[in-house]
């Protein structure tokens, strides 16, 4: 019995390791789609994972979001005039 | 002439976020303009072997990442390490404290994350190694498909994978360091 019960909590957190584990690969959306709905579930069940999952996504989020960059308005018309140039020194290239 | 409009009309979208790419890229705004310039032309030049009804900001970051790969990495003046310590999942949040303040119905660790600086992330992005630092800006920031991904740098997507898993760690990682040296979290040591 002891050890049947040492079994299966040992089966219980192989769950959450294994949650945390892809839990890239289910923020990524690259789960199939029966394997996404058993982390799912998981994450429906057990809020400790469910706050890692939510820290995770934030974090892709802030990532994300911090390393915008807005474009200096002299690249712009720099890359313009470029094309520009290029479409007057080979008309050809553009139906190439 | 035809297609000369639609490339612009098409393109020009993509480039704040092939401007930050290439920022992340090459470290600094004259080079990072010098690529996106030079993606542009060879886009345009090569506008015609597009296929339309196609993914074409993955094509212009095929464009970007190539042009980057055999013009500028060559100028670099150390080689790259081209491995990472393993560090364990969820490296960053255990670190706050995330697991036990869970278990206590209590987490403040995403408030820490909005006092990461623009310049800490970005610092933190840039100081990967190249080919995670491509994965993870693909993934993480363009929000890229492993697919696309494996496409736009040429790599099977097993590989992909593998540069997504470490190169997120070690960001991670990256994070918590500057997070200890601006005091925003305690060294909670190892």
């Amino acid at each position: 019995m002891t050890e049947h019960a040492d079994a299966s909590a040992e089966g219980e957190y192989v769950d959450c390791r294994e949650a945390i584990h892809i839990i890239y690969h289910y923020l990524d959306g690259e789960l199939t789609e029966d394997r996404r709905v058993e982390i799912q579930a998981h994450l429906d069940d057990c809020l400790p994972c469910l706050e890692a999952y939510d820290f995770e996504a934030e974090l892709r989020m802030v990532i994300a979001r911090k390393c915008r960059e807005e474009v200096p308005d002299s690249l712009r018309m720099r890359i313009a005039q470029a094309l520009d140039h290029e479409a007057e020194g080979h008309p050809g290239i553009p139906s190439f | 002439m035809a297609d000369q409009a639609e490339f612009a009309e098409l393109a020009m979208e993509h480039m704040p976020s092939l401007y930050s790419a290439a920022l992340r890229m090459t470290r600094n705004p004259a080079d990072a303009e010098d690529l996106v310039q030079e993606t542009y032309l060879k886009a345009y030049r090569a506008f015609g072997s597009f296929q339309a009804g196609t993914n074409l900001k993955a094509w212009l970051y095929r464009i970007l990442t190539n042009t980057f790969i055999n013009a500028y990495r060559s100028r670099k003046r150390r080689p790259e390490q081209t491995e990472l310590d393993d560090v364990e999942d969820l490296y960053l949040y255990r670190r706050l404290g995330g697991l036990e303040a869970a278990a206590a119905g209590r987490s403040a660790e995403e408030e820490v994350l909005d006092h990461f600086t623009e310049t800490d992330v970005k610092e933190a992005v840039e100081s990967l190694p190249e080919q995670f630092r491509m994965a993870v800006l693909l993934a993480d920031v363009e929000g890229f498909s492993y697919k696309e991904i494996a496409e736009i740098l040429d790599i099977p997507i097993g590989t992909v994978m593998s540069r997504l898993h470490r190169g997120r760690k070690a960001l991670q990682k990256a994070l918590f360091e500057f997070g200890v040296e601006r005091g925003l979290v305690g060294d909670r040591g190892d």
